[in-house]
């Protein structure tokens, strides 16, 4: 170790010579002293073309109002933003406002990392975004209590989308957002759909856990329960139907796409194009892929989410908030407002190709015109709730050691849903427990 | 016909080497649709640029690309700066300090980097060297310093012993042995070393990621992932086009140094 330090610290002298002052210029949220502007760093996960221009400008905007305030861009990304976090907010030197997903956020909030942002909120934010919405960034503090530690701002509903020339031949009822199809019609449009080598639909579940649980509330499916403050896995009747129902389109009726079975959500596009399959159950973010990729001609329609008992779908958002050792977490409040109100919110959500929170915004004529399928898109946004598993410590690891293969397992059709849920709640449990102690 | 069979191994062997290269360079010149086709073809249809020109007109690459390469080349050449003479010692005197240097080499070799990510990031901290260049150097150098001191007191040690014991004969001092007649031979060594840590240094992306982040100081490997979205969605067109262009200097850094790597210098030069 010596050694190591010894050679490290050489490589600091002759780097020193080297490389002078040239380099960067040390901490970046510097002292607001002496009237010097106030200097917020803002990571953004935004990777869209259009979702990175909609960002830099609201900033650029932010900045030229606001000279006492000067906000920097900084770009992440999606996939190593949580290393990134741990190690930035070990070492004190995490950006002041920083751009995650909800789920990510309870743990980060329960290490103290994250600032509670409760009596922050001005009341316009606050009330312009459903409590829906904010239960999704609601944790406990770490001291008996519950704090919220992010701004929602960007949702995702499933819906599907549909290759219309196969859905007009069809001639079956076309579900609109006031009266989506039950799961029975959508099964039956799927086998009408199914003949001379085309499916009805196409499921893609390399990562099919998310999926079915967001889907699985539409019979009130929550696969975790709590009681006396512990938490366990619960594949009940409810649990069962979604589950079931996918897997007689996959194996029983025979009208779901067995090749898409093993692909990841953009994967099954190429085929989707080609009029191999009808239906693509996604993520409304698909869409974008969908009108920047398909080929002239082909045309496609935005249909909502099927309904169970409810059209109810769990949702996880996007989210802001503000380090806990931020120098200047009021101005970075400040600048959370103006970034989140409903003009930006539209902006931001058309660029992404996801649902706002903010309800000024969910009137925005960009996000509710027909086109793109945007009406159905944001007409699904009042049936998102808050998805079950975001507060079940210990989910993480559930979904992929356990969950994954499972249900990966089971949709192939090589176990059975009993042997399904068996493996769901015990391993789960067993996982589960871990966390509890 | 084995000269044939040679050349046909030869061929399979670079048509395996070469199909990511070009297949990168297929997909940079296609447009969405054609990324999108169900039976992808390998010439596009309708060759596009826009793909460079969005990838070059949304990220700073070529800024990107010269802080890389300044990193890389720092790196490299203090690396080997570091690891040729402690080379030289640990495959010239043998004894239990001898012995330890190589335990150690051979442990830290073995360390996960992600446990020490943390501490290493506290260090630098307090060395002011976040969010620095001259701080991803030093990561680089630290991490690249135990494998180039395996690599090159392999090199030493493969230069005989009698050689230098011959120069002495001739009446050469110590130095003057190791730089008029072991450091030539070294060269190969010296330069297939060079290159691992060019390399090394030039892909790394986990500490660049952690160490940097004011948008001026980002490297190359930081600016890529920006084309990436979550659970493995990309913007293939651009990503294809700005990684096509970052294999660039790297090609070029080996066109020229590889001329160096040759090997037979010392046939025959202790004859047995």
């Amino acid at each position: 170790m010596r050694i190591k330090s010894a050679l490290a610290a050489a490589a600091i002298v002759a780097l020193a010579g080297a490389c002078g002052s040239g380099g960067g210029d040390g901490g970046s949220s510097s002292s607001s002293s002496s009237g010097e502007p106030v200097k917020i760093n803002f990571l953004s996960l935004a990777w869209q073309k259009e979702s990175v221009a909609a960002n830099k400008q609201i900033v650029d905007e932010w900045n030229k109002a606001n000279p006492n305030i000067q906000v920097t861009y900084v770009q992440g990304s999606w996939d190593n933003v949580n290393d990134q976090l741990v190690t930035q907010f070990a070492g004190g030197t995490a950006p002041d406002v920083i751009h995650n997903d909800s789920p990510a956020l309870s743990g980060f909030a329960s290490d103290g990392y994250l600032l509670d942002l409760k009596d922050k909120l001005p009341a316009e934010l606050k009330s312009d975004i459903p409590q829906s919405a904010w239960d999704t960034v609601t944790f406990d503090d770490g001291k008996g209590g519950q704090g919220v530690y992010g701004v929602p701002f960007l949702q995702e509903s499933q819906v599907i989308i549909a290759n219309k020339k196969l859905l007009d031949a069809a001639k079956v009822r076309v579900p609109t957002a006031a009266e989506p199809w039950t799961w029975d019609e959508f099964s039956e449009a799927a086998k009408k759909m199914t003949k001379d080598g085309t499916f009805g639909v196409a499921w893609a579940m390399k990562s099919p856990v998310n999926k079915t649980l967001n889907l699985a509330l539409n019979f009130g499916g929550t696969f975790f329960q709590t009681a006396d403050g512990k938490t366990t896995v619960k594949v009940g009747p409810e649990e069962r139907e979604v589950l079931q129902r996918i897997h007689d389109q996959l194996h029983t009726d025979k009208s779901a796409d067995p090749d898409a079975l093993g692909q990841g959500t953009a994967d099954p596009l190429p085929a989707f194009y080609k009029g191999k399959f009808a239906l693509l159950p996604a993520g409304v973010y698909l869409r974008q892929q969908v009108a920047e990729q398909a080929p002239d001609g082909f045309e496609w329609v935005t249909l909502p989410g099927p309904k169970g008992t409810t059209a109810e779908q769990g949702a996880v958002s996007q989210t802001l908030s503000i380090a806990q050792d931020s120098k200047h977490p009021e101005e970075a409040m400040k600048f959370m407002a103006y970034f989140l109100n409903g003009p930006n919110q539209a902006k931001l959500a058309k660029g992404d190709w996801l649902l706002p929170t903010s309800q000024t915004a969910a009137s925005d004529p960009a996000i509710t015109t027909e086109e793109n399928g945007w009406d159905v898109a944001t007409a699904s946004a009042k049936n998102l709730v808050v998805a079950p598993f975001l507060k079940v410590n210990g989910f993480d690891e559930w979904k992929s050691k356990v969950a994954t293969p499972v249900l990966q397992e089971y949709f192939a059709g090589k176990i059975t849903l009993d042997d399904a849920a068996k493996r769901l709640v015990d391993e789960g449990n067993k996982v589960l427990e871990r966390y509890q102690r | 016909m084995r000269r044939f069979s040679q050349y046909a191994a030869l061929a399979a062997y670079v048509v395996f080497l070469a199909f990511p290269l070009l297949w990168l360079l297929s997909t940079a010149l296609k447009t969405p649709q054609e990324m999108a086709l169900a039976d992808p073809t390998w010439i596009p249809r309708e060759p596009t640029l826009s793909n460079f020109t969005d990838a070059f007109g949304e990220q700073d690459l070529v800024g990107a690309a010269a802080r890389s390469l300044g990193v890389a080349l720092a790196a490299s050449l203090i690396t080997v700066l570091i690891s040729l003479p402690a080379a030289y010692a640990i495959a010239r005197y043998r004894g239990l300090v001898n012995k330890i240097a190589i335990g150690w080499v051979l442990v830290s070799q073995v360390f996960p980097f992600i446990l020490i990510i943390i501490p290493l990031f506290m260090i630098l901290r307090d060395l002011d060297l976040v969010n620095t260049l001259p701080g991803l150097v030093v990561v680089h150098v630290t991490f690249t310093l135990p494998f180039a001191l395996w690599m090159l007191q392999g090199y030493v040690r493969a230069v005989p012993r009698e050689l230098e014991e011959a120069a002495a004969v001739d009446g050469a001092s110590r130095l003057r042995s190791i730089a008029s007649v072991v450091a030539p031979l070294l060269a190969p060594g010296v330069v297939a070393t060079l290159l691992f840590a060019f390399i090394s240094s030039w892909n790394e992306f986990m500490f660049a990621l952690v160490i940097l982040q004011n948008p001026d100081v980002m490297t190359l490997p930081l600016t890529l992932v920006r084309f990436t979205g979550p659970e493995g969605v990309a913007r293939l067109g651009p990503l294809a086009a700005a990684s096509l262009m970052a294999t660039i200097p790297s090609l070029i850094f080996f066109s020229i140094i590889q001329r160096r790597l040759k090997s037979g210098l010392m046939a025959g030069a202790v004859k047995g």
